[in-house]
C-alpha cells in the first residue's frame, strides 16, 4: 500500500487530503499520481517528497512509502 | 529544540530570551547574535489582507528546517541557531518566523541568519493562503525575491 497526500492549492484543487493505492513493481511517484488521477496531469510546478524528503516524479517508489505532492512552499 | 512550530501567537523576543537562557545560561560563549524576525503585513500585491492561514506539512517541516541548522553550523562557525514558524489562523503584525544564530564573531552570524531565512522560504514546506478585505480567499503563489 501506498499513502498519497496532497496539500494547499493542490488539496483544495483535487478535492481530497490523501489516496491509498496498491504498489507495484518499478513504481514512480508519477506512477502514483497518474493511478490515483487518472486523467488529470500534475501541475508544471509541482513538488514531490518521498517518505518527507524532497523527490522527483521519476523517483522510484514502493510498499508503506508516503508520497506527497504539493505546490510551490510560500513560508516565512 | 531549535526548531519550533507555534500553533498560537507569540513574542519572539521573549522565545528568543527563553531560548537563549536556556542553551546559554550566563555563558559568555557568544560575542555576535543575529536575528531576523518576519511579521505578517496588511497588505499584499496591493491588496488589504485582513487574515491568513498557514499550512504546513507536519514531520516535514520540522525535518526540513532541522536539516537547515545543519547545513548552516556546517557552513558558518556558529554555535547554535533557533528557527520559530507559525502556523494555523494568523491575523497582521503577528510574527510568522524568526530565525536566529549565535556566534563568536558577527560575520558567522549574520550570514547563517540569512541563509536560515531565504533557504526556509525556498524549501520549507509552508504555504499561505490570504483572506483580503472583501473576504475572499486566494493562495499565495510564490515568495518575493527578497
Amino acid at each position: 500500500m501506498i499513502t498519497i497526500r496532497y496539500f494547499a492549492s493542490l488539496r483544495e484543487q483535487l478535492g481530497k487530503e490523501q489516496d491509498q493505492i496498491d504498489s507495484a513493481d518499478n513504481m514512480t511517484a508519477l506512477d502514483a499520481w497518474n493511478r490515483a488521477n487518472t486523467g488529470t496531469k500534475p501541475p508544471d510546478n509541482i513538488l514531490v517528497a518521498i517518505n518527507q524528503s524532497y523527490a522527483r516524479l521519476d523517483s522510484p517508489i514502493g510498499s508503506g512509502d508516503e508520497v506527497a505532492f504539493f505546490p510551490p512552499v510560500t513560508g516565512g | 529544540m531549535s526548531v519550533l512550530i507555534k500553533s498560537a501567537a507569540y513574542d519572539p523576543w521573549q522565545v528568543l530570551a527563553d531560548f537563549q537562557q536556556q542553551r546559554f545560561g550566563a555563558s559568555a560563549a557568544y560575542g555576535a547574535t543575529a536575528v531576523f524576525t518576519g511579521t505578517m503585513r496588511d497588505f499584499n500585491e496591493g491588496d488589504t489582507v485582513k487574515a491568513m492561514t498557514l499550512e504546513h506539512y507536519p514531520g516535514m517541516t520540522e525535518s526540513q528546517l532541522e536539516q537547515l541548522i545543519d547545513s548552516a553550523k556546517s557552513r558558518w562557525d556558529v554555535i547554535d541557531c533557533l528557527i520559530v514558524h507559525r502556523v494555523g489562523a494568523i491575523n497582521p503584525a503577528e510574527t510568522i518566523v524568526v530565525t536566529a544564530a549565535w556566534s563568536a564573531h558577527r560575520s558567522a552570524a549574520f550570514e547563517a541568519c540569512r541563509f536560515l531565512i531565504e533557504e526556509l522560504k525556498h524549501n520549507a514546506p509552508f504555504w499561505k493562503k490570504e483572506t483580503l478585505g472583501d473576504d475572499s480567499e486566494r493562495w499565495v503563489s510564490e515568495n518575493t525575491p527578497g
